[in-house]
């Protein structure tokens, strides 16, 4: 097995039986994004001489035969919307073009105590506003089973690197499904924690009650070791949640005897992809023959997401984008004579259209006259879909559904039409709205060989129980193990 | 519901080419007559969530610390002098 496409468990344990050096592994990665990133365009920069250094270091603490964590050594790509020290972090945008943060992120720091190597930054949609990484400012990233299609976004870079083994492993962010939409558009893995599990210190702000980050991987069992790498309570997130992490490892057991699995017959929405449909329904299947309990439950007010979920993360946008304003640090405008005009053409300048018009939503429904129409309202909407997901986790344990409507489409086919665009998130929104946990994971593929995802939900603080059912899930089907042939 | 575009551009601080407030205009326009379904919904005495965990004063102790040195912060910034950000003239 080549090793740049091993997961995070098969490297750690060559590293550990000296049969690799995570310099090797570095390298083999390096050179696979020569070979494949030029079709892929996956990476919007790579941090070589870093990388390195933490190989190295990691070989030599190896060497020295001390005991070495599981993500040592382990080669990673991260979303650049993520604080690096020292390293660009542009996410995804010009006016954030030359931008190289003083510091690290929470989870970056995390992940340099756990001695993981960094390859580079990946591709993503300009702030995370998108579902297709087609609204980066710099490049459109293309899905590795079909390069003529959108890997999914905004995350769409990180998960189109590890489908196409440019890393081991990878970190997203999800606003509104933007690791789980791409995740399933890819053939990957990916895992949206519980609002406040993970540190949002150092992570861009886009919709701060809605973002966080989260792995994407190969297999389930990655995703579990990158999770418990990021997890825990920061002080510098005051939204960050004071609640034990525990060892997710521990949830990896091929087992949903009893697990009450509930199915929403809100998301099988019309105009939903019939493979989709098929391969969810194939793998609910599957989970009752495994001993799972399946009973049909109801979220009466699934119908409102996009609608509320417009309002409130283009409020919030346009807010936390107020502080681009060409003074501080990124682009400032040449072409002004006084202060308003600088601010006024620095953003103009520096902003891509979907940034622009989400600013201009969220002006107008935060403005006087308006507020109560749209962002109250959809606030009140907002407690109606969680006190939805309470009810019915009073009954199941994890809900099931498809990631999104359909498999990938195809470069350009919304880039026009933003709304349409927008209701390709129409069945992971509502998590980011209740601040749940949930996963997808593969779960079939369409006529065309296009990867289709399995989206599990759970209760607040329970990624376990996720994991448990996606372990089974995937311990007993292959879909994980395929691969895009790209050469 | 016919939004002002200019108007609310101004407020953001954002200007718009003419193509941008046509285009911008239609497509918003679109989206919130989407969002006008949120009316056939009555909500009336539902407590709005701002934050899907609930969370209220999340002190920490007050203490000093070392904070980030000016020149690194200032280094980043597209115009700086003697110690401080620069803009253009403000007051006349």
């Amino acid at each position: 097995m080549d090793l740049h496409s091993m997961t995070i468990h098969q490297l750690h344990d060559l590293l550990v039986k000296k049969e690799v050096t995570s310099r090797e592994a570095t390298e083999a990665l390096y050179r696979r994004i020569g070979e494949v990133d030029g079709k892929i365009k996956s990476y919007l920069m790579l941090s070589e001489e870093e990388a390195f250094r933490q190989a190295d270091e990691v070989d030599r603490k190896i060497i020295r035969e001390e005991k070495i964590g599981g993500l040592a050594g382990i080669p990673i790509g991260l979303k650049d919307i993520l604080c690096t020290k020292g390293i660009r972090t542009t996410c995804g945008s010009k006016i954030l073009g030359n931008y190289v943060p003083f510091y690290d992120g929470t989870v970056i720091s995390k992940l340099k105590e756990n001695k993981a190597v960094f390859l580079g930054k990946l591709n993503m949609d300009e702030f995370a506003m998108g579902s297709s990484t087609e609204n980066s400012g710099f490049q459109t990233t293309r899905n590795p089973w079909d390069l003529q299609r959108i890997p999914g976004g905004s995350s769409g870079g990180s998960a189109a690197a590890v489908a196409a083994d440019e890393c081991i492993a990878a970190l997203g962010t999800d606003t509104g499904g933007s690791i789980r939409q791409p995740a399933s558009c890819c053939g990957v893995v990916g895992l949206k924690p519980t609002y406040g599990r993970v540190s949002r210190y150092g992570l861009v702000a886009f919709a701060s009650s809605l973002d966080q980050i989260g792995p994407i991987t190969k297999d389930v069992e990655d995703c579990a070791i990158l999770l418990d790498g990021i997890s825990g309570y920061d002080p510098f997130d005051s939204t960050s949640v004071n609640v034990e992490v525990p060892d997710y490892k521990r949830y990896l057991v091929n087992d949903v005897k009893g697990v009450r699995i509930g199915i929403p017959d809100e998301y099988f929405i019309e105009g939903m992809d019939p493979d989709v449909e098929r391969s969810a329904k194939e793998a609910i299947d599957l989970l009752k023959k495994l001993g799972a309990e399946v009973k049909a439950i109801s979220l009466p007010h699934t119908s409102y997401a996009v609608a509320i979920y417009y309002i409130i993360c283009t409020a919030e946008a346009s807010s936390n984008l107020a502080r681009y304003d060409g003074v501080k640090y990124g682009f400032r405008s040449h072409r002004y004579g006084d202060l308003m005009e600088m601010y006024g053409r620095t953003r103009e300048e520096g902003f891509g259209s979907e940034v622009k018009r989400r600013i201009i939503l969220g002006t107008y429904v935060l403005s006087a006259g308006y507020y109560d129409a749209y962002y109250r309202k959809a606030s009140q909407v907002r407690t109606l879909m969680k006190n939805d997901f309470e009810k019915a986790f009073e009954e199941v344990d994890v809900i099931v559904t498809p990631t999104a409507p359909t498999p990938a489409f195809r470069i350009g086919e919304k880039a026009e039409d933003p709304l349409q665009m927008y209701l390709s998130d129409i069945l992971t929104i509502p998590v980011n709205i209740a601040g749940i946990p949930a996963i997808s994971i593969p779960c079939g593929f369409s006529r065309e060989g296009l990867p289709i995802g399995l989206q599990i939900m759970g209760k607040h603080f329970d990624e376990g129980m996720l994991l448990r059912a996606a372990y089974t899930f995937e311990q007993n089907t292959d879909f994980h193990l395929k691969k895009p042939s790209l050469i | 519901m016919k939004m002002d575009i200019e108007k609310v551009a101004r407020l953001a601080r954002l200007e718009l080419s003419g193509e941008e407030k046509k285009t911008f205009g239609n497509q918003l326009e679109q989206i919130l007559a989407y969002m006008e379904q949120l009316n056939r919904l009555d909500a009336t005495g539902v407590e709005p969530t701002s934050h899907a965990i609930p969370m209220v004063n999340v002190f920490r102790e007050d203490e000093v610390k070392r904070s980030v040195p000016r020149e690194e912060i200032l280094e980043i910034s597209p115009d700086q002098g003697d110690g401080h950000f620069k803009v253009p003239r403000i007051i006349e």
